[in-house]
C-alpha cells in the first residue's frame, strides 16, 4: 500500500485526545495514520509519497457530528445522505451521526442496515445511525437495543421528541445498563413544552406566539438524572439550551453519574433575538433563548458540563419555512458552519483551541465508541486541515447542503475547512473545489 | 376628504401598533374623528378612492371587522371584494404565499387581512405591492381595533395621557390586548392587565403594565375598563375551571365595577359572552357602556386608515411597488 502514502508537511498538529498542540507532519498509509509527529518529516518526506504542505494550517482529526438529521429514506428532497455528506466534507465534518426519525422510523435491524449500505455506497464521509429508543419513536415500545446495537447503530434517540414517560425511561435505561449502550435523550417535556413554538419569554409574548419555558428543559433532565441515579444506564442530552439545565447537568457529574451532554451550535451562535420578525429560519430545536441562557451554554462548553457541540443540522425546504412562525418547520442546517461558529468561541477568548476541538473530536468518538477522532498511529486517517483566522462571510449559495434554510447567510466569521480527508482520501478541497 | 390634514404617516402598511409614534396615532385618531362627522352625515360616501380595488381576505369568520372594513370602503368609494378562506385551505398553510401572489395579479390597492396565526399578514406583505392592513393575526395584533378604542376614549374624556385604563380577561390569547396595551402606553396612559394567572403571559409586566389577579383591586380608581373575550373552549378546565368560576371572579358586574371611577367607561371589542365576561344589563348601559360606540369608531377609523394608506398610490407609476 506504500502508493497510497500521503505526507502532510508543515503543519500545527492538535489532537485534543492526546492533549497534542506542536507543529510537524503526518504520515498517512491507505486509510489508516502511519506516523506522526514534530520531527517525523526532518530529513524530508518519504519517497513516493504524495505530499501536502498543510502551510502551517491546524491539522486535526475530522470533525464528528453528533446530531444529523437526514432526509432520506423518506424526504429526499430535504437532504439525502450524499447530499448531506458532500455539506460534512465541505464543513470539516468526517463523521456523521444520523438520527432516526426518518420515513419510516430505524427502528429495526433490517433498517440500520440499509442506512449502512446507503452510506457506504453513496456517501463521502462516514455515517452512523442512531436507532429509535422506541418503537416507531412512540415513548412507548422498546426497540430492540440489542440486536440494533449489534448491526452498529451507535447510541438510542427518539431523535426530536423526549422518552416522555418516566417508567419507559426507566426500564429503558435500565435495560441499556446491560449491553453498555448510550441513550440520548431530546430534553423536553411536551406536556411543558411541546404547545410552544419558540422560547417562552419578552419576545413570544410580544410576538404573540406560543412559548417553551425553560423548565420544560430542566424538568426533563433533573427527573432524568434521578433515573440515571437509580438505573446507572448511560445517558447523553441530546442539546442542552438553559442554564437550569445545564446546572444539573453540572451537579449530576459531580456525583459521579454516567452522563453526558451536548449544545447545538445555534444555542450559542444566536440568541431568541434573532427570531426578529418571525424569521422562520430561525425556528430550531431547542429554540434559541435568552441571552443569560446563550451565556451559559458558552459558560458550561468552557467548564466542562457540555462535552460535545453538534450542528442540529436539520434541513427543511423552502415550502416548509415559508409559512406563518407557528406552522412553519423546525430547524436549520448546520454542517457547513459548525466550525467556523465554533471557532468563534475561540476566537473569543472563551475556550482554548484544544479543548473546542475535542468537544467535536475526541468526546464524540468515546461516547459513541468510534475508532476515529484522534490523531495516532493505527487510527483512521479522518482528518480536518483548517486555516483558523482565514475571514469570509457565510453564503447560502454556496452551500452544498441541498436545502438552504440557514440564518446565517452573510454572517462574517472566522475559519475555515481547507482540506478534508476520509479514510486517506480528501474529500473536500477548498482550493481545488473537490 | 379633500381637506384632511396630510399627516406625516410614512408606512405602507399597517401591520400593528408597533413602531407607530404618538404623532401617528394622533394624526390617524384626528382624521377618524372627520370621518365620524362624515358617516352621521345623509350622504355618507365620497369619492376620495374611486377606482380603487380594496380586498377583504378572511382565513378567519368575523362579521364585525369585516363588515366595518366592508362599509369603511365603500363610504370612500373603492371597490370592495371580500374573500373568505376555507378552513381546509388554513390548515395546510402553505397556500399563503401562493393566495398573495395571486391577489397581486389582480392589483388591489388596499388588502385587509385577518389570520389565525400571528406574523401571517406580516409574512403576506411581503409579497404584496398595495399596502396591506392586518385585521387581526393569531394573538399578536388588531390595531385598528386599538385604534377605534382610543378613539372612543378620547372622544369621551378628551385625553388618553394620564388615565388609569384596566384590561380584563383572556390577555395571553388576545391581539386586541396587544395593540391595547402598546397604543395606551406610548400615548401616555396607565394600563392594568387583570386575569388569573394562566390568562397572562409570564412576561407581561415587560409591556409596561401593572399586573393584577385580585379584579375588586385591579379596578380600583380605573377610568376605562376594557373587557376582553374569553373563548369557550379555554373555559372548561384548560385555562380557568369553569363559566361559572370565571365569571365569579372575573366577569364584569355593578358589584366590581363600583371599584372604578364613578363615571368609568366600559368597553367591550366584542362579540361579547353575556354572562361570562360581562353582565348583560351592564352591557346594555348606556350611561356606562360604550360597547356601540365602539363600533361606529371602528368604521371612522377605518375610514381614515385606508385614506392614509391610499396616498401611496401602488399602482401608479412612482407608487409603492413600482
Amino acid at each position: 500500500m506504500s502508493g497510497d502514502r500521503i505526507a502532510y508537511l508543515n503543519a500545527r498538529l492538535i489532537d485534543p485526545a492526546s492533549g497534542l498542540d506542536q507543529a510537524g507532519g503526518l504520515l498517512t498509509e491507505g486509510d489508516t495514520i502511519a506516523d506522526l509527529g514534530p520531527g517525523l518529516f526532518a530529513d524530508g518526506p518519504p519517497e513516493g509519497a504524495e505530499v501536502v504542505d498543510c502551510g502551517g494550517r491546524v491539522l486535526c482529526p475530522g470533525l464528528i457530528d453528533m446530531r444529523v438529521f437526514v432526509g432520506e429514506p423518506g424526504a429526499e428532497h430535504k437532504e439525502t445522505l450524499a447530499s448531506a455528506s458532500r455539506a460534512a466534507a465541505a464543513g470539516g465534518v468526517t463523521c456523521i451521526i444520523v438520527q432516526p426519525n426518518t420515513e419510516p422510523v430505524i427502528d429495526e435491524v433490517a433498517l440500520v442496515e440499509y442506512l449502512k449500505r446507503q452510506a457506504r455506497d453513496k456517501a463521502v464521509v462516514r455515517i452512523h445511525p442512531m436507532a429509535a429508543i422506541t418503537k416507531g419513536l412512540g415513548g412507548q415500545q422498546m426497540a430492540e437495543l440489542g440486536l440494533l446495537a449489534e448491526a452498529d447503530a451507535v447510541a438510542f434517540t427518539d431523535a426530536d421528541r423526549a422518552v416522555a414517560d418516566a417508567g419507559v425511561m426507566r426500564r429503558v435505561l435500565s435495560y441499556a445498563s446491560a449491553f453498555d449502550l448510550l441513550i440520548c435523550q431530546y430534553p423536553e417535556e411536551p406536556s411543558l413544552g411541546g404547545g410552544g413554538v419558540m422560547n417562552a419569554g419578552e419576545v413570544a409574548m410580544r410576538l404573540g406566539l406560543p412559548g417553551k419555558p425553560t423548565q420544560a428543559e430542566t424538568i426533563m433532565i433533573e427527573r432524568d438524572l434521578r433515573l440515571v441515579e437509580m438505573t446507572q444506564g448511560r445517558y447523553h442530552a441530546a442539546a442542552l439550551s438553559t442554564a437550569q439545565a445545564i446546572e444539573a447537568m453540572r451537579a449530576g457529574k459531580s456525583r459521579g453519574l454516567p452522563v453526558t451532554a451536548a449544545a447545538a451550535v445555534h444555542n450559542f451562535a444566536l440568541n431568541e433575538t434573532a427570531v426578529g420578525e418571525y424569521r422562520t429560519f430561525t425556528k430550531t430545536a431547542p429554540p434559541l433563548r435568552d441571552e443569560a441562557d446563550r451565556e451559559a451554554v458558552v459558560a458550561g462548553l468552557a467548564d466542562g458540563a457540555i462535552d460535545v457541540i453538534c450542528s442540529c443540522h436539520e434541513p427543511q425546504d423552502a415550502e416548509s419555512k415559508r409559512l406563518p412562525f407557528e406552522l412553519a418547520a423546525t430547524g436549520i442546517i448546520g454542517l457547513e458552519t459548525m466550525l467556523p461558529l465554533a471557532l468563534e468561541l475561540y476566537h473569543n477568548g472563551r475556550i482554548d483551541l484544544l479543548a473546542l476541538l475535542g468537544k467535536m473530536t475526541a468526546a464524540p468518538a468515546a461516547l459513541l465508541g468510534l475508532r476515529g477522532g484522534k490523531l495516532n498511529r493505527g487510527a483512521p486517517a479522518d482528518l480536518l486541515i483548517f486555516d483558523p483566522d482565514v475571514p469570509w462571510r457565510i453564503d447560502e449559495g454556496a452551500f452544498r447542503s441541498t436545502s438552504k434554510n440557514s440564518p446565517y447567510d452573510g454572517r462574517p466569521v472566522q475559519g475555515r475547512a481547507w482540506r478534508t480527508v476520509v479514510a486517506g482520501r480528501a474529500v473536500f478541497d477548498d482550493e481545488q473545489r473537490i | 376628504m379633500t381637506d384632511a390634514p396630510l399627516i406625516g404617516f410614512p408606512h405602507r402598511h399597517l401591520l400593528g401598533i408597533e413602531g407607530l409614534s404618538p404623532s401617528e396615532i394622533t394624526g390617524i385618531l384626528d382624521l377618524a374623528d372627520q370621518y365620524v362627522e362624515q358617516n352621521r352625515q345623509v350622504d355618507k360616501k365620497r369619492a376620495l378612492l374611486n377606482g380603487r380595488t380594496q380586498i377583504n381576505l378572511f382565513f378567519e369568520t368575523s362579521t364585525r371587522t369585516r363588515t366595518s372594513f366592508e362599509l369603511a370602503g365603500k363610504r370612500l368609494g373603492a371597490d370592495v371584494i371580500n374573500m373568505t378562506a376555507s378552513a381546509s385551505a388554513i390548515k395546510k398553510g402553505e397556500t399563503l404565499i401562493d393566495t398573495a401572489a395571486t391577489l397581486n395579479a389582480m392589483h388591489p390597492d388596499a388588502l385587509v387581512v385577518r389570520h389565525p396565526n400571528s406574523g401571517a399578514v406580516a409574512l403576506l406583505s411581503q409579497k404584496m405591492d398595495c399596502s396591506v392592513i392586518n385585521a387581526g393575526d393569531g394573538s399578536h395584533e388588531h390595531p385598528t381595533q386599538a385604534l377605534l378604542d382610543a378613539l372612543t376614549i378620547r372622544r369621551r374624556l378628551g385625553r388618553l395621557a394620564g388615565l388609569v385604563v384596566a384590561i380584563c380577561g383572556d390577555i395571553l390569547h388576545s391581539r386586541v390586548a396587544r395593540s391595547n396595551i402598546l397604543l395606551l402606553t406610548v400615548m401616555g396612559a396607565r394600563v392594568r392587565a387583570i386575569a388569573p394567572p394562566t390568562l397572562l403571559p409570564s412576561t407581561v409586566e415587560r409591556m409596561g403594565v401593572e399586573v393584577h389577579h385580585d379584579m375588586q383591586k385591579g379596578l380600583k380608581d380605573a377610568d376605562i375598563v376594557m373587557m376582553l373575550r374569553l373563548q369557550n373552549e379555554r373555559m372548561s378546565g384548560t385555562y380557568v375551571p369553569s363559566t361559572r368560576e370565571y365569571y365569579r371572579y372575573y366577569g364584569l358586574d355593578n358589584d366590581k365595577l363600583s371599584n372604578a371611577k364613578a363615571e368609568a367607561l366600559v368597553m367591550h371589542p366584542g362579540p361579547m359572552n353575556r354572562g361570562v365576561e360581562i353582565d348583560t344589563e351592564l352591557a346594555d348601559d348606556i350611561n356606562r357602556s360604550v360597547i356601540r360606540e365602539q363600533v361606529e369608531m371602528g368604521v371612522a377609523v377605518r375610514m381614515a386608515v385606508l385614506d392614509l394608506l391610499s396616498r401611496h398610490r401602488p399602482n401608479r407609476p412612482g407608487g409603492a411597488g413600482q
